[in-house]
């Protein structure tokens, strides 16, 4: 028998055993083939992966790597999406390698228990992102006349601008936190991620929500119509989805909520 | 750059829901699920996950927005010792400006 091998096993996401077949022919990180593993009435999907471009050493370099990362991460949850759409899915966080087949197998094995938990939670739901811009031009108030010279004149324009904008942030994170509530009572569960860069969003307007909501797949209609209605006073609000719910499957958190 | 667009989830071709503007997934987007969320796994794997972490922290910056993060008050990066420098350079530059701006309306008789 070969000592450890030069390739290890990369997971993508754990599903349920099901009598329906899952997805085939199925490409995942580097052009690799996806099969399963079962174990228990658990189905991993993995692929065998070059260490040489998976092992922790290149990983450092190829992390940093935007291009690498981005194909990664797309073909990643190419494979996540493709199996969640047919049945209750447990996304795996991206470059999880285990050494081999056996550590998969234990896996299953060790965490059967919480894995079953967290694919009934997500059973028959899916998560919808909801991203919420301001436009603080609209709140923003003009700065009064000023009465004094040039200077002065500068500096009180400067002060009152940074009085009316703490203020229009201050209103911006209310707002945020009504929008959040609102969706969140039509979805089963929800969870803010941090807001994005305008650089990463693409758009100038400050984002001043970034929800994920976990929604039961019979309220999907009442949710989008919750969303349209959150248009307005210059708050303009996009939404991405249906997602695999990769915001409710955090084993560790498990337990608590 | 790959493009995000081919990655969309949600796109379905024919009848998009009344009203709906549903976006296509971007890579930022998906960035942020495949990295942040998702199943953690501890334990006895080849790659070490806290590693990757410590990687991502740089990623991190781009995904969340310092600016508007420390505006909403999510205060994450108080902890991470490459960001406080800046934060505190601004806090100080806003102090200077204020106590400039009080000196000025106590009393300049020439303005």
């Amino acid at each position: 028998m070969t000592h450890v091998t030069d390739t290890g096993t990369y997971l993508y996401a754990v599903t349920q055993e099901s009598p329906s077949p899952g997805p085939e022919g199925l490409r995942g990180v580097a052009g690799t083939a996806v099969r399963t593993i079962v174990d228990e009435g658990l189905v991993a999907y993995v692929s065998t992966v070059p260490l040489d471009e998976f092992g922790a050493e290149p990983l450092r370099r190829s992390m940093e790597n935007l291009e690498w990362l981005g194909e990664t991460a797309g073909a990643h949850h190419n494979v996540v999406e493709e199996v969640a759409e047919q049945r209750p899915t447990a996304p795996v966080r991206l470059v999880t390698v285990y050494r081999g087949d056996d550590q998969v197998r234990e896996l299953l094995h060790e965490r059967h228990d919480d894995f079953l938990d967290v694919l009934a939670h997500i059973a028959g739901r899916r998560e919808w992102g909801v991203k919420a811009y301001i436009d603080l031009s609209v709140t923003e108030a003009a700065p009064a006349k000023s009465a004094g010279g040039p200077g002065t004149a500068y500096l009180k324009k400067r002060q009152a601008g940074l009085r009316s904008r703490e203020e229009a942030w201050r209103q911006a994170a209310a707002r945020a936190e009504e929008l959040h509530v609102t969706l969140s009572s039509v979805a089963a569960a929800s969870h803010r991620h941090r807001a994005q860069d305008p650089e990463l969003s693409g758009r100038k307007e400050p984002m001043i929500l970034n929800g994920a909501y976990l929604v039961d797949g019979d309220r999907d209609e009442v949710f989008l119509r919750a969303v349209e209605k959150l248009r307005g006073e210059g708050v303009d609000v996009e939404l991405t989805g249906p997602w695999a719910p990769y915001s409710f499957t955090d084993l560790e958190v498990r337990g608590d909520g | 750059m790959t493009d995000g667009s081919r990655y969309a989830p949600a796109v379905r071709s024919g009848s998009p829901p009344a009203q709906s503007r549903r976006e296509p997934a971007n890579l930022g987007d998906i960035l942020e699920r495949v990295l942040d969320r998702g199943v953690v796994i501890a334990g006895d794997i080849k790659v070490n996950l806290l590693d990757i972490e410590l990687l991502t922290i740089k990623l991190r910056l781009v995904i969340a927005s310092v600016d508007t993060a420390k505006e909403m008050g999510i205060d994450w990066w108080e902890h991470d010792p490459w960001l406080t420098g800046d934060s505190k350079a601004l806090q100080e530059e806003n102090r200077r400006l204020r106590a400039r701006l009080n000196a000025l309306e106590a009393g300049d008789p020439r303005d």
